[in-house]
């Protein structure tokens, strides 16, 4: 039987069992509408706040500034479109960078066919935005600064405490998609002065279908859906229970002892670092150095295309990701690479492999072997690598 | 979303390599688009004796150049020059709509090793070869 390792942590992870155990009960037994004013329905009602108080310990927030979402890209799109409108009155220019998501990216195109303005900051070769740059991109009618907290494809963590203060000091809004961050890295969203924060539950162990936006206290966006008075009648709709505490449970899980969490992950991230150039020339890592996501790994592979390499590691049982056109669905490879200064030819020929907390040592050694090979043979096949071979002869 | 056709030549694709003593040699595509084709043929008696394929690409990209590079070996050129990407994605079973650009390079890259040869034998190429291997717009195939 071929093995089986699961190295797409960033697209999302497994439901964990203690956190499939606490939502169990909230789909039979406890089945009330939380709207409800008998007990059932009180119970689901208790069961949500308890999971909202969960969400807002976690980032050092207050219950009441945390609304629940049906993703991490409708939080995305409540903070954005949300500030847009409430903020109008103010200005109609927002900053952001090159390398965001497309949850933030399309809502912010959407904008500019509105009539408002983006500015999107460069990113330097390692992924990472200008404080000057940000700077001088304020002007008086900015309303909101959007900038990841870190990025999901090469793993780059922007200094989000600094433009914090940096928004603060100019009265401007701070959006961050903190999609990836969530029990990688710790967020203390006052300390930070992060005003919008957007996240998802299945990117750290809870289950698909349920997010959060955290707005600090006075800083509603506008309403993101009408009718009834669920989420304190901002976000309309009935709640999707048993996700809500799942996420609840799975944001408690993964923020509590961060540091020794991540620690375990960091040094199988390091090891293919360090090991996977050792054994494949033609290769380049992308992402920062060491300001960078514990759990990703970002390599371009010359000569050879990202979706072919994906296929022959899925062949030898591994699941993992890529930037190539022909896995972004476009004609061109993933914006992020292009903005870190990647020639298209490169960025085609990039892996994303993205650790997270059920991967082994043996999982690692497993891809050290059988990566080199199914590279060299791709290579074998390519005409690109042609040259370079006979070169070497 | 790859048939089990394209799976199976993309795992264990047809005739890759290159030859020594091929007498056309043609190359569609370009690495900025992500796909490159390069095909070589000794071509005797007008008949293609022999086809290797390299190939930059996708899974599509290699099963395709492996599919056409069979379907012309040991055929006449005039029989390989009738090759259309359609039977091509047709002996797959088929190609997803985003995919189907490869079987157009594949056809692409037959006519390009094709009309090397003429040119080689100092021939003036039949007007019905449509690519000499002259494709670098990645939106072309569309």
């Amino acid at each position: 039987m071929t093995k089986s390792v699961y190295l797409d942590n960033s697209a999302t992870t497994p439901l964990k069992k203690e956190v499939l155990d606490e939502m169990m009960p909230y789909l039979c037994e406890h089945y009330g509408n939380p709207s409800s004013i008998y007990k059932i329905g009180r119970e689901a009602k208790a069961a949500i706040e308890t999971a909202r108080q969960k969400v807002a310990t976690s980032i050092g927030a207050d219950s009441k500034e945390i609304f629940f979402t049906g993703c991490g890209t409708e939080a995305d799109n409540w903070a954005i479109k949300g500030i847009a409108q409430a903020k109008e009155k103010k200005g109609k220019h927002i900053i952001t960078s090159k390398i965001e998501h497309h949850a933030v990216l399309h809502t912010l195109e959407s904008l500019e066919k509105q009539g408002y303005e983006v500015t999107y900051l460069n990113v330097d070769e390692y992924g990472k935005i200008s404080l000057d740059d940000l700077r001088s991109a304020i002007r008086p009618d900015t309303i909101l600064i959007t900038i990841m907290a870190a990025n999901n494809e090469v793993g780059t963590i922007q200094p989000i405490a600094e433009i914090g203060a940096i928004a603060k000091e100019h009265g401007v809004l701070f959006h961050t998609d903190a999609v990836q961050a969530i029990g990688s890295m710790e967020i203390d969203v006052k300390a930070m002065n992060i005003d919008l924060l957007s996240l998802s539950a299945h990117k750290f162990g809870g289950p698909k279908g349920v997010g959060a936006l955290y707005a600090r206290r006075n800083v509603l966006p506008s309403v993101f859906m009408h009718g009834g008075a669920q989420e304190r009648a901002r976000r309309a709709g009935t709640e999707n229970v048993a996700s809500i505490v799942g996420l609840g449970k799975a944001i408690e899980l993964a923020t509590s002892n961060i540091e020794s969490k991540t620690a375990k992950i960091r040094a199988m991230r390091d090891r293919l670092i360090k090991e996977i150039p050792e054994k494949i020339p033609y290769i380049k890592l992308n992402g920062h150095p060491t300001d960078r996501l514990p759990g990703n790994v970002n390599f371009s592979f010359n000569f050879i295309e990202g979706e072919a390499l994906l296929l022959m590691l899925d062949l030898n049982g591994i699941a993992a990701s890529s930037g190539s056109a022909c896995t972004s669905g476009s004609l061109d490879p993933s914006h992020v690479l292009l903005a870190l200064g990647l020639p298209h030819e490169i960025a085609h020929g990039s892996l994303r492999l993205s650790i997270g907390e059920s991967n082994t040592t043996e999982d690692i050694d497993y891809v050290l072997e059988v990566l080199p090979g199914i590279v060299q043979r791709l290579r074998d096949m390519s005409p690109l690598y042609e040259k370079v071979s006979k070169e070497m002869r | 979303m790859y048939s089990e056709k394209v799976m199976d030549h993309f795992a264990n694709p047809r005739n890759v390599g290159e030859l020594d003593d091929a007498n056309a040699v043609g190359e569609v595509g370009n690495a900025k688009c992500g796909d490159i084709m390069k095909i070589y043929m000794k071509i005797e008696d007008n008949i293609i004796k022999e086809v290797k394929f390299k190939t930059f690409g996708c899974g599509a990209a290699v099963a395709t150049s492996s599919m056409a590079t069979e379907m012309v070996k040991g055929k006449t050129i005039d029989d390989a020059l009738k090759l259309t990407n359609k039977a091509v994605m047709e002996a797959l079973d088929g190609l997803p709509p985003a995919k189907v650009h490869c079987s157009v390079l594949a056809e692409e890259a037959i006519n390009a090793a094709i009309f090397d040869y003429y040119k080689r034998q100092g021939i003036e190429p039949p007007v019905e070869i449509k690519c000499s291997g002259c494709c670098a717009d990645c939106h072309k195939h569309d």
